[in-house]
């Protein structure tokens, strides 16, 4: 790779040949702003559409400014990023967006983390001279995110996301000029579009445009509900980032404060989502096991590979896009949904208490989790197994709300009998994790030997398709993992076409999995964030003095005690689902 | 083939058409043949003669006889007086307008005089619709010759030697852009004749696309066989049915006679051409944004580079060039490099399309040399300001471009001249404007085009435009203060500076050179609440001069909206805060008593 | 459909198509030309100019000479026709009466392609109106 030379605002700066101006800036320090570029290097998304020409710079000879995002170095060019021509320019753009978008900054949820309104106070508005018309949207609420366009300032984020990262395809640029908008096609809402729900829209957008559907006052008056029992399970994700909205670094392991926090908040019981993650491993990995021994001996009636079935958002992408798969997942539901099932009927019972009475609140780093509560295959004679789901962020706010000084809270346990809980549950958090945890378990099922190791590296990372072979007791097992559903459509062609490898693939439709949900604390663009919520993830699993699902108490007592066996009668009925075809299209054309 | 004597040649473009000229030809037929006379006349529908503001155009050959303002009953006139008596029909000849005199013949007529046209060539002598005219006039001869005579690099030469520049508006050396794409490697590559013609008023492309087809086409197989491309794709707005139809038929023709398809005249060269439809949007106009829109995708510009010779058409890499560059091509592969750049100004070569409207009596299309004066074509060839009002502007390039006044009517038009003048050649439009029209209202008439045209993706263009739009809208209306005019003038440079591609790039143009030009007309609205020119609605009033007003009661009576008021034999008054500005009350008045102001 | 198999058979194919419309080039440039014209009025048509015309076009092209034929008007001379008005490049135009087609050769032979003088012309006193 050949160098060149280059000067930015009178500094001297060598860069490889290809290098754009930004890149080179930041090498010496110099920080161009920008607002619709996003690079999230760990994940290799990088968007740059140069459409909000908020980072243009001055390049001498050139007739106009040049957006540094996109524009390359080339050798000997002379560049200048804050002259009064680049000044006025940007701060001129910038009150043109800002004159196109709501005021609502002190009611916007997105207040205090919005990249527009940040952008504006760095750049010094404090007018908006050219005041005129705005272009307004009908809003559109679907169960978990909420699209209200008038805020939108066509960053495209969300359609690189939802088109060329996930390959959902819902979201495009519709209409011409002033009214142009991102929507899904004939501008219908997302609840009838094949949206997944998985939120990643939500996690780039740099403007209160596109937002969760938030369901903070709603706990609080459960909460406030004497006639009810309120228990709280947390998904293994929060932990690992909630100490990000309270100032802690990315990465930092925050589960006993968040216990602590969720008692001072009312819940009755707090418990863990990741004991019923050690659940569906029980269950997930008899299916994987008893699948696998009728398929390699002979049995004609049974496909493989088999597939994850934890994640909501890509639940409803097959159900969608690969409808004619339909056997091919487990049929085992998420933890969140076997939590639920459990505690309005096991913990029910021993509380006393009918489940109408019952109030069961998840924490998740989720979006998909709000929609997956509703879907009406959860619930019974009318009642949810999971009443509600709140995301990360949400629960930020409310210990926020509730006066609570997080970090100086101490660190508590969770409560029993569903608090307990392995460290093969807490890696489901992470891509990778819930194959992992599966294999400690099914190995010494089937081997009926004890695992030689217990780490598995090899199925650990963040390449967004990865595979491994596992050596079970001399039976090579093929693993396949994809996060991304982009990925994961990748591996599904293979399974359609027949040509898969692969005796078990695990799916997460988020970046990373779980840890970069749509629920999570925002990342900003930096994925590094990421990358630092996933070491900590293992770190918690090391730290766990029982490592496998199948060796926690509490899940063998809850078979002992009410479940019989995996995959019995009882637990196929209250662990178990079924899946649907929604590949027929759902035309709306009127709007109510 | 039966020997006509004698060829009567019907302007079948688009504006004649619409005028029926497709039934002049109709009925002319039935005539000649009632008479036994279709075996030795023959009636040809040929393309656009230019001379739109005379039409319908019908002309007698050999004779060269030019009728103007032909309607499909003079038909049985014609064959009777002229071809049956020879006897020209005097009331259908060409009156000058200065001379008084009748002329007869085109090239007499001071419309045609100083005009040299290669790109129109054969428009208005050939029916596009029959290869077989066209290749009597030569066409694909350029081609053969290239083929069988020269490579590749000796073509792109010639090219570069003639000094051609893009006709579509930039005006990039064309020998140029072939070499940069002949370079880039590849086995898959792509010519693209653009055809969107999205200026206003603007029809150059459409008439070559009419008339004389097959020089288009034969264009993009020379280039084709320059760069190494064996796929051609014209993209052509849909708003064109007339040249989309001439086209099929001049590709089906083509194909059947082997000059497009594969091993093209035995040379083992293959080349063939589809079509893609616009649909409806400016911006497509825009080489990136028009090749997003043939793959499928939304029409928005990218940013560049990379460059579509380098990644264009599905990543691979692309010519796309404008319909008149390619029409002149062939002219110059027959007639030579140096025939071409001896023609012209040192840096702008060869000849321009242009189709010339407004205020001006002689409207139409006409093809000038490079470097021939503003003043020329407007009172030349344009046969000066209707109704004998006085010149203003003229506006050139289309909503890209900017406003020239009088002290510019000596420019010569090539493209360095003009761009430093402050406007630039644009694709070819040229609008003329005399002393009623409103510059301001002008420069809003374009906002209001690309404002709608703007394909929204970057933040200057569509909102920037927008703004820039309410402001003049204000203005317009009386509703605008000084430092709007600098918040205009500000506002106007940021987009221009920041915007990702041209159309935001240029679209401030009417605007920044008529705030130049014409700033007196601008303070008059914001400061006086007056527009000059009377066009401003808002800001006219109309009022009763009591010195000339009778009372006759006229006025009052035909005022729609009962704003006048008075007794028989004593002045009227107009009510300011009921009156519409329709302007009856000025047309009823024979006593010259409503002032507008 | 003819096919173009070579650029021997485009150019063979162009030559024998431009007799199709060399007509129009012909009307488009006549002073480079020989320029024949017949009266094609009342009288002219009752006393066979319109066979005088056709003998012109077709003769003319077939004896290699370039020239445009056209019709016009009564040219006054009723007494003496078919009258036709040959006008060589850069001479004066020559009006010839009692024209057939014997006189039509005569005049092809001697006046047109040779530049003599032929019996029959009618001196131009008689000033056309313009």
């Amino acid at each position: 790779m050949s160098t060149i030379n280059i000067t930015i605002d009178n500094k001297s700066v060598q860069v490889e040949k290809g290098t754009t101006i930004l890149k080179a800036a930041q090498k010496v320090g110099i920080h161009i702003p920008t607002l619709c570029y996003m690079h999230l290097e760990d994940l290799n998304i990088e968007h740059k559409p140069a459409g909000c020409r908020i980072c243009v710079v001055e390049v001498a000879g050139r007739r106009n400014l040049a957006p540094a995002c996109a524009t390359e170095c080339t050798e000997g060019m002379v560049i200048n990023t804050h002259s009064l021509r680049v000044l006025n320019a940007r701060k001129t753009v910038m009150e043109l967006i800002l004159s196109d978008h709501p005021t609502d900054c002190l009611v916007c949820a997105k207040s205090g983390n919005c990249d527009l309104q940040a952008m504006a106070h760095q750049l010094g508005i404090r007018k908006i001279h050219y005041q005129g018309e705005q272009s307004t949207y009908r809003e559109d609420t679907s169960p978990a995110i909420i699209r209200d366009m008038d805020k939108c300032i066509m960053c495209r984020r969300c359609e690189t996301m939802c088109n060329d990262f996930q390959t959902v395809g819902v979201l495009s640029a519709v209409n011409r000029g002033f009214m142009a908008v991102v929507a899904p096609a004939f501008e219908q809402n997302l609840d009838h579009s094949p949206c997944t729900y998985c939120g990643q829209c939500v996690a780039v957008c740099p403007t209160g445009a596109l937002t969760e559907v938030d369901h903070t006052n709603q706990l609080i008056r459960t909460l406030a509900d004497p006639t009810k029992t309120v228990i709280v399970q947390t998904a293994p994700a929060v932990r690992a980032a909630l100490g990000e909205e309270f100032g802690l670094p990315a990465g930092t392991l925050v589960t006993g404060k968040l216990v602590a926090a969720l008692r001072q908040l009312g819940f009755d019981y707090v418990f863990d989502t990741d004991w019923a993650a050690d659940l569906t491993i029980m269950e997930e990995g008899t299916e994987l096991l008893d699948r696998l021994t009728r398929y390699l001996n002979g049995d004609k009636s049974v496909t493989l590979p088999i597939l994850t079935s934890c994640c909501p958002a890509w639940v409803k992408f097959f159900e969608h896009q690969f409808p004619d798969l339909i056997d091919v997942p487990s049929t085992a539901r998420s933890p969140q949904q076997m939590f639920g099932s459990i505690a309005k009927t096991y913990f029910a019972q021993m509380l006393g208490i009918d489940r109408k009475n019952l109030v069961v609140v998840s924490i998740m780093p989720c979006l998909a989790k709000k929609y997956e509560c509703t879907r009406p295959e959860f619930s019974v004679d009318g009642n949810p197994d999971v009443d509600f789901s709140i995301s990360t962020r949400e629960l930020a706010n409310l210990i926020k709300q509730s006066n609570i000084d997080f970090l100086s809270l101490p660190d508590e346990d969770f409560d029993d009998p569903l608090g307990e809980s392995s460290g093969a549950g807490v890696i489901f958090g992470t891509t990778g994790g819930v194959i992992e945890a599966a294999v400690r378990t099914a190995y010494e099922i089937y081997s009926n030997k004890p695992l030689p190791r217990i780490d598995f590296h090899e199925l650990r990372g963040l390449d967004g398709i990865r595979h491994a072979t596992i050596d079970f007791n001399g039976l090579p097992l093929n693993i396949g993992i994809a996060h991304g559903l982009g990925n994961a459509r990748k591996l599904l062609e293979e399974v359609r076409a027949g040509k898969s490898q692969y005796h078990a693939i695990e799916i997460m439709a988020c970046p990373g999995g779980c840890i970069g949900g749509g629920g999570q604390p925002l990342h900003h663009g930096d994925s590094s964030i990421i990358k630092a919520r996933q070491k900590a993830i293992y770190l918690e699993d090391s730290n766990k003095p029982i490592r496998k699902s199948h060796e926690n108490p509490y899940i063998q007592k809850v078979y002992h005690e009410f479940l019989g066996k995996p995959m019995s009668e009882k637990a196929h009925h209250l662990l178990h689902t079924i899946y649907f075809d929604r590949s027929k299209k759902q035309f709306v054309v009127s709007h109510e | 083939m039966a020997n006509y004597k004698i060829h009567i040649l019907v302007c079948g473009g688009t504006g004649c058409k619409s005028s029926e000229s497709d039934m002049i030809a109709h009925y002319l037929r039935s005539e000649l043949t009632q008479h036994g006379l279709s075996d030795e006349v023959q009636v040809v529908m040929s393309g656009c003669f230019g001379f739109c503001e005379k039409g319908p155009i019908v002309k007698v050959m050999p004779d060269n006889i030019f009728y103007v303002g032909v309607k499909p009953a003079d038909a049985k006139t014609i064959v009777e007086e002229h071809i049956i008596k020879g006897r020209t029909v005097q009331h259908l000849l060409y009156n000058d307008p200065i001379t008084g005199q009748k002329i007869t013949e085109s090239r007499k007529m001071d419309f045609y005089q100083q005009q040299y046209r290669i790109a129109l060539r054969n428009c208005g002598f050939i029916d596009p619709e029959n290869i077989d005219e066209a290749i009597a006039r030569n066409a694909y001869q350029a081609l053969g010759k290239v083929l069988t005579q020269m490579k590749p690099q000796e073509v792109i030469d010639i090219i570069k030697r003639s000094g051609l520049r893009g006709r579509g508006g930039a005006g990039f050396p064309t020998g140029l852009k072939w070499e940069i794409a002949s370079k880039v490697p590849g086995d898959e590559k792509y010519v693209v004749c653009n055809a969107d013609e999205g200026d206003p008023g603007a029809f150059m492309d459409r008439s070559i696309l009419e008339g004389d087809p097959h020089s288009v086409l034969e264009a993009m197989a020379i280039c084709g066989y320059c760069i190494g491309a064996s796929q051609g794709l014209i993209y052509i707005r849909a708003e064109y049915p007339l040249a989309i139809e001439r086209l099929k038929i001049a590709i089906k023709q083509a194909r059947e006679y082997g000059l497009l398809g594969n091993n093209i005249m035995g040379t083992g060269f293959n080349f063939d051409i589809n079509l893609r439809y616009g649909a409806g949007a400016f911006v497509c106009g825009e080489e990136t944004a028009l090749i997003h829109s043939m793959e499928g995708n939304r029409g928005e510009p990218t940013f560049k580079p990379p460059f579509p010779a380098e990644k264009g058409y599905k990543g691979k890499p692309t010519n796309v060039n404008n319909v008149e560059t390619f029409a002149n091509v062939p002219a110059i592969i027959l007639n030579g490099a140096e025939w071409f750049a001896a023609i012209g100004t040192e840096k702008s070569k060869g000849t321009k399309v242009f189709a010339l409207a407004g205020k001006i009596n002689n409207v139409g299309l006409i093809e000038v040399p490079m470097g021939t004066k503003l003043r020329t074509v407007i009172y030349d060839i344009g046969g000066g300001i209707k109704n004998n009002k006085k010149f203003k502007a003229v506006q050139i390039g289309g909503p890209s471009g900017g406003f020239l006044t009088e002290k510019h009517l000596d420019t010569p038009i090539d493209y360095d001249s003009l761009t430093e003048a402050g406007s630039m050649m644009g694709s070819g439009g040229m609008i003329v404007m005399d002393e009623s029209d409103c510059m301001v209202a002008m420069a809003k008439f374009y906002l209001d085009f690309t404002v709608e045209e703007s394909c929204g993706k970057c933040a200057p263009c569509r909102i920037g435009n927008k703004r820039l739009n309410e402001i003049l809208e204000k203005i317009t209306e009386g509703k605008a203060t000084e430092e709007d005019l600098t918040l205009l003038r500000n506002l106007g440079h940021v987009i221009k500076d920041t915007s990702l591609c041209m159309l935001g790039g240029s679209s401030p143009n009417p605007v920044l050179s008529t705030l130049e030009h014409f700033y007196d007309e601008y303070l008059a609205h914001v400061r006086d609440h007056r527009c000059p020119a009377g066009q401003c609605k808002a800001l006219v009033h109309y009022t009763i001069d009591p010195e000339q007003c009778v009372g006759c009661t006229a006025c009052a009576r035909a005022c729609p909206v009962n704003a006048i008021s008075g007794e028989r034999k004593k002045p009227h008054v107009i009510d300011q805060l009921i009156c519409i500005k329709c302007g009856t009350c000025v047309e009823k008045c024979k006593f010259n008593a409503v002032l507008v102001q | 459909m003819t096919k173009v198999k070579t650029l021997d058979d485009l150019i063979r194919l162009r030559d024998e198509l431009r007799t199709r419309i060399d007509l129009r080039e012909k009307g488009e440039h006549p002073d480079q030309l020989i320029q024949v014209k017949v009266a094609m009025a009342t009288c002219g048509i009752a006393s066979g100019a319109k066979e005088v015309m056709d003998y012109f076009i077709d003769e003319l092209p077939k004896r290699n000479v370039a020239a445009v034929v056209t019709q016009t008007g009564c040219m006054g001379y009723c007494y003496a026709e078919p009258t036709i008005e040959v006008t060589l490049p850069g001479k004066k135009p020559v009006v010839f009466g009692y024209v057939n087609k014997e006189k039509a050769d005569e005049i092809i032979e001697k006046y047109i392609k040779a530049g003599e003088l032929v019996d029959g012309i009618i001196p131009q006193t008689f000033k056309k109106p313009s």
